[in-house]
């Protein structure tokens, strides 16, 4: 599948709270979620941000705490991807799980700047800037988690497992 | 190859005799932890995977504790979402107002961990446990409503860092300081995926509350895990709560490490962590003129009796600056009947702070003690991120219960050792 949108940047280490604020926890709705998403950084990205627009972030995306409620927000504004240098480890876990696509790429990141119009192959994980025209290559997933996310996230995996 | 104790219990739980680095194993779990705001996404996801029943009722906790006693309609309805699978699925681990506790104190003081254990909580400092020498690592919702129907959770085997504490720790040093100055060192991904395997003579010394905080906050170094191999302290800890049998797992001599990184404790101050990042650590010394509105003493890191007893040597026949609130909460409601018993409570009381019963709330900024705009807190919890206790333009500083007691006094970030001069 690929995928086309705006690229919005941010540096490193942007955490959980900052994605979607605790004071949003009362609700589990991905829609309510979605109109905060990274409300404390960025005040207007749920204005600006389209659907199909993919998130670029430095290292330790996503850190912080468990909080399955950040890429649940992430989806829900509309993000179709998030690229990164490294992201923490609970939100690895929770974006694959939940099927929000992730791609690990530290040179897109150096190479992707804010407002880029840029493209995702995410059977292949070539990432490339139509604004700029340079390609980069993502790592791909090991096999197990392409097993999870090819059953559209870990319920449909556990479905299967229980016979469901 | 030697084995890390990581690996060992690992290992132990996919059926295994050992499993390397980098490898993605299905394992067993022993306990499956949730809180209030995690385990209702993770209910309504258990009900889209069709298991009839859940794996085991008596292996899974649930904690209604960060929004809690209920500060919201909302709230409220998350909570009793979480009662009623309870009730529905004969889960007895139901903790209710009351009779609860801040799930990473209250669950080890329970016996509900011990030692081999594999511990996987919809929470992020469930790394806390791994003080008991179990391997206890946070997950999302969806990660537990898969273990809930399985009984099992995919795990990537990390590699791990060794660090190795030295030396006589000075006077208002404890765990939390140690933690902080090894986050301040190696930063808040220093330690991204990996294990993070704390060992040493100082460690050693150090009490069960000082091992669950260094634990707890492996998270904020991006660890996967914390672990402090059992020792007498452990077993003492351990074989007078436990619910069920432990597994002693320790480190061959000749396990292989990523990174060893030792740490001579004989010189380490109280620490602070400015804002925004636990990473930006500073000697107590080094602080400057740095004025509070609030301190806040409890939390799953710093909430213990011991935390406790530690304010209250600083409190005792002093009062609360006038400019500061000073907040404190025992980590469960055990832990707040023997403060009450010893006297702790009266102590917090007379110099003028407000206490509660146990919840999560001023920590994630959710209710009891959040903060205005441009207000600052000293606080005993575990981040200090952005708008974390509350105002967006709000900041937090991160410390042991004994900077925060002081700062109270002083109405400064300020070390205890200012008011004993």
């Amino acid at each position: 599948m690929t995928i086309r949108g705006k690229a919005h940047k941010y540096g490193d280490n942007v955490n959980t709270d900052a994605i979607i604020p605790a004071r949003y926890l009362n609700t589990t709705d991905p829609q309510e979620l979605g109109a905060h998403c990274m409300e404390d950084i960025d005040s207007d990205f749920v204005s600006r941000v389209r659907p199909g627009d993919i998130i670029v972030g430095g290292q330790n995306f996503g850190c912080g705490s468990s909080r399955e409620h950040a890429p649940i927000a992430i989806k829900a504004a509309g993000v179709s991807c998030v690229i990164a240098k490294t992201f923490a480890r609970i939100f690895y876990r929770n974006a694959i799980n939940i099927g929000l696509p992730i791609l690990e790429c530290p040179e897109a990141v150096d190479g992707v700047s804010g407002g880029d119009e840029a493209e995702v192959d995410l059977d292949d994980g070539r990432i490339a800037s139509l604004s700029s025209g340079r390609e980069f290559q993502a790592k791909p997933f090991p096999a197990f988690m392409q097993e999870i996310i090819a059953a559209g996230g870990l319920i449909n995996y556990a479905r299967r497992r229980v016979g469901m | 190859m030697g084995q890390t104790i990581t690996q060992k219990i690992l290992a132990a739980h996919c059926g295994r005799q050992s499993v390397e680095p980098g490898e993605l194993i299905s394992a067993k779990v022993d306990l499956v932890l949730g809180n209030d705001i995690t385990a209702p996404i993770a209910i309504q996801e258990f009900e889209k995977i069709g298991a009839p029943r859940v794996f085991d009722p008596e292996k899974i906790a649930l904690v209604p504790d960060h929004s809690t006693p209920n500060k919201d309609i909302k709230s409220a309805q998350l909570v009793k979402a979480m009662r009623d699978f309870a009730h529905k699925h004969g889960i007895t681990n139901f903790f209710e107002i009351g009779r609860m506790g801040i799930e990473h104190t209250l669950i080890p003081d329970e016996g509900l961990v011990v030692p081999g254990d594999l511990v996987i909580g919809a929470d992020s400092h469930t790394c806390t446990y791994g003080a008991l020498g179990a391997f206890s690592t946070g997950v999302g919702s969806t990660d537990m409503a898969a273990a809930m129907a399985l009984g099992e959770v995919w795990l990537k085997v990390p590699e791990a860092i060794k660090f190795i504490y030295y030396g006589k720790l000075r006077p208002w040093v404890g765990g939390k300081d140690l933690i902080l100055y090894t986050i301040g060192r190696i930063g808040v991904d220093g330690a991204l995926y990996r294990s993070m395997e704390f060992t040493g003579e100082t460690i050693q010394q150090l009490p069960m509350s000082g091992r669950f905080t260094m634990c707890n906050m492996a998270i904020e170094a991006g660890g996967k895990n914390g672990i402090i191999a059992p020792d007498e302290t452990t077993m003492d800890y351990v074989e007078q709560r436990a619910k069920h049998p432990w597994h002693i797992y320790e480190s061959d001599p000749d396990a292989q490490y990523k990174d060893v990184v030792e740490i001579d404790c004989r010189q380490i101050e109280p620490q602070v962590a400015f804002p925004h990042l636990p990473e930006n650590v500073r000697p107590i010394s080094q602080v400057g003129e740095v004025k509070v509105d609030q301190a806040f003493i409890g939390s799953c890191t710093n909430g213990r009796i011991e935390d406790l007893r530690e304010a209250a040597a600083v409190l005792k026949g002093r009062k609360v600056h006038r400019d500061v609130r000073l907040i404190i909460i025992p980590g469960t409601q055990e832990i707040f009947l023997q403060a009450v018993r010893e006297g702790l409570m009266e102590i917090f009381i007379q110099a003028g702070g407000a206490v509660s019963t146990p919840t999560c709330g001023p920590c994630l900024g959710g209710h009891m003690g959040v903060l205005a705009e441009s207000e600052r807190a000293i606080s005993t919890t575990n981040r200090n991120f952005v708008g974390r206790m509350g105002h967006v333009k709000s900041e937090v500083y991160l410390a042991g219960p004994a900077v925060a007691a002081a700062s109270a006094v002083l109405g400064r970030i300020a070390s205890p050792e200012e008011l004993q001069r």
